[in-house]
């Protein structure tokens, strides 16, 4: 077993060694530009390309015209928000999405708030799910989008898509989803669902950084404004040449998925019950997020009484993220875990273990006594803790706010 | 984030970690921070009769740097008089641990812990506030 060991698959995947070699021709000697037509160079690329954008399709059961490269999800959902609002303003000028969601949403919704439009953005319940009523509630008259994430990149809770699909559709309001934590995770049916944009990462699904996909709906057709000029590329939406090779990777990255999601994933869940058994098995361990309608790969957990970074640095043989931001200076915890209701402790003394397609049982299981024994050193230093143990409610407590 | 090796050092070699009896009267107690913040620090100094501050213990709820921080101070204020030990600031605190900008805040909670237990000292002997002397919580 090799350490540190990596749990944080939601941060990104290790590229598949399949995906890699199947990558490297067109770097060296397949490189042709996909949009040159008149040579073979140009058209062995075009037909990487389509083979990939079919692998992509066929993952999540749509045409392959519907697809759209990019540079990754955070692209595709600048496109799908940016492009939709302004191409439908003159039919309203109202946004909905969710408290939780990724910072690609939310940055991209403040900024079409400063554009002039204007957002709800949904609280959810404890579990960190939405409540139907509460989406149902929020729709007006000027509503021209929703956007909801499948799958919670902190928390691992997958949002009931099919039911917000259907409120969307009845109303004719635009429905995007963005997926970059659910494929290969879960099953999704473009078919089926009433959903008109869909955003996709590679990274995410053991594909290459630097590529993504964005699906948009033609029947009923979904139009949007393109935020990239510059030689008409993809119909239109996103100008720019091709990165052959990384629409290879994220091809094959799903081809993989979908031939081996369900096997996988029950791998993953056997592997990440065990894990949730070992935590489960230390004093005041909280489970952040709904248990059941969660993808089988993540576990968030608050050890209170331990402050987050510190616990992320005690574990330092594994590789996991911290709810708490502090790592990345701004020294506020997790505002999902706010959304869910938690306490700024507990928000504070979260991490997210994220599993995936290489963890191993022995890693687990390394992963489980360590956290025993480095959560315990710290609850020895930890103040807090000595005050729980002598029967002090913290919460009386009058603090020093600093 | 990259932490220095005193940091590294501190944090998981902390000095003097533990609790003395808060009721002691040779004993002073200081608590400061908030766990909404991040961070709680537990300093106490054990003076002897001399006025000079024998022992100290920590135990601290926060980041790496917090820990190091509060590791740290235990060490300076042992057998410094009441006077030199409320004179450390936090400055030499961050010199001392490379602290990073965004980490200055631990520095500064280290700082105010040890003005804090020997507030509490002094109250507990009547002895008020020096002059000069930050009055912290």
């Amino acid at each position: 077993m090799k350490l540190p060991i990596y749990l944080d698959y939601s941060a990104t995947t290790p590229v598949d060694p399949r995906v890699a070699e199947k990558m490297i021709p067109y770097l060296t000697e397949h490189f042709g530009n996909p949009a040159s037509r008149s040579h073979a160079f140009g058209w062995k690329a075009e037909e990487a390309v389509e083979e990939a954008r079919a692998n992509v399709a066929a993952l999540v059961n749509c045409e392959a015209k519907d697809i759209v490269w990019t540079s990754g999800a955070t692209e595709s959902i600048n496109l799908a928000l940016k492009g939709a609002a302004e191409f439908y303003k003159t039919r309203g000028r109202h946004l909905i999405t969710v408290k939780t969601e990724h910072k690609a949403t939310l940055d991209t919704c403040r900024e079409l708030e400063r554009r002039g439009f204007e957002v709800t953005y949904l609280e959810v319940g404890a579990d960190g799910l939405l409540e139907l009523d509460r989406v149902e509630a929020a729709f007006r008259p000027d509503t021209i989008l929703v956007s909801v994430m499948f799958v919670n990149n902190e928390i691992g809770v997958i949002q009931d898509i099919p039911a917000i699909g259907e409120m969307c559709r009845r109303r004719g309001v635009l429905f995007h989803v963005d997926s970059a934590q659910a494929t290969g995770k879960c099953p999704i049916d473009l078919k089926r669902l009433n959903v008109d944009l869909m955003s996709f990462s590679a990274h995410k699904t053991y594909g290459p950084k630097g590529v993504g996909a964005l699906y948009i709906r033609r029947k009923p057709r979904v139009r949007l404004e393109a935020q990239i000029h510059g030689g008409g590329h993809e119909r239109g939406f996103r100008s720019g040449t091709l990165a052959t090779h990384q629409i290879v990777g994220m091809g094959e990255a799903y081809r993989i998925a979908r031939l081996e999601m369900a096997a996988e994933n029950e791998r993953i869940r056997a592997l990440r019950d065990r894990l949730l058994a070992g935590v489960q098995g230390i004093e005041e361990v909280y489970v952040n997020g709904d248990m059941a309608s969660r993808v089988p790969h993540n576990l968030n957990v608050s050890f209170n009484y331990v402050e987050g970074e510190s616990l992320i640095m005690a574990v330092k043989d594994i590789a996991v993220s911290s709810g708490s931001a502090c790592t990345s200076a701004s020294l506020e915890p997790s505002y999902v875990l706010r959304a869910l209701g938690r306490s700024d402790e507990l928000a504070h003394s979260s991490i997210r273990f994220t599993l995936g397609r290489f963890t191993t049982g022995e890693e687990i299981d390394y992963t489980v006594g360590h956290l025993r024994t480095k959560v315990a050193k710290l609850r020895e230093l930890s103040p807090l803790w000595e005050m729980h143990k002598e029967g002090i409610d913290l919460n009386t407590v009058q603090w020093a706010a600093h | 984030m990259a932490y220095s090796d005193k940091v590294i050092d501190h944090y998981e070699n902390p000095r003097n970690v533990g609790s003395f009896d808060k009721a002691d009267e040779s004993v002073g107690t200081g608590m400061v921070g908030a766990p909404a913040c991040g961070d709680v620090m537990k300093l106490q100094i054990r003076v002897n009769g001399q006025g000079i501050i024998e022992e100290a213990r920590f135990k601290t709820y926060g980041c790496g740097s917090a820990i190091a921080s509060s590791s740290l101070v235990t060490e300076w204020v042992k057998g410094k008089t009441l006077e030199e030990a409320a004179g450390i600031k936090n400055t030499q605190i961050a010199e001392e641990l490379a602290l990073p900008p965004v980490k200055i805040h631990c520095s500064i909670l280290a700082e105010d812990a040890i003005k804090a237990a020997i507030a509490d000292y002094r109250r507990k002997h009547g002895l008020g506030e020096a002059a000069g002397e930050k009055k912290v919580a």
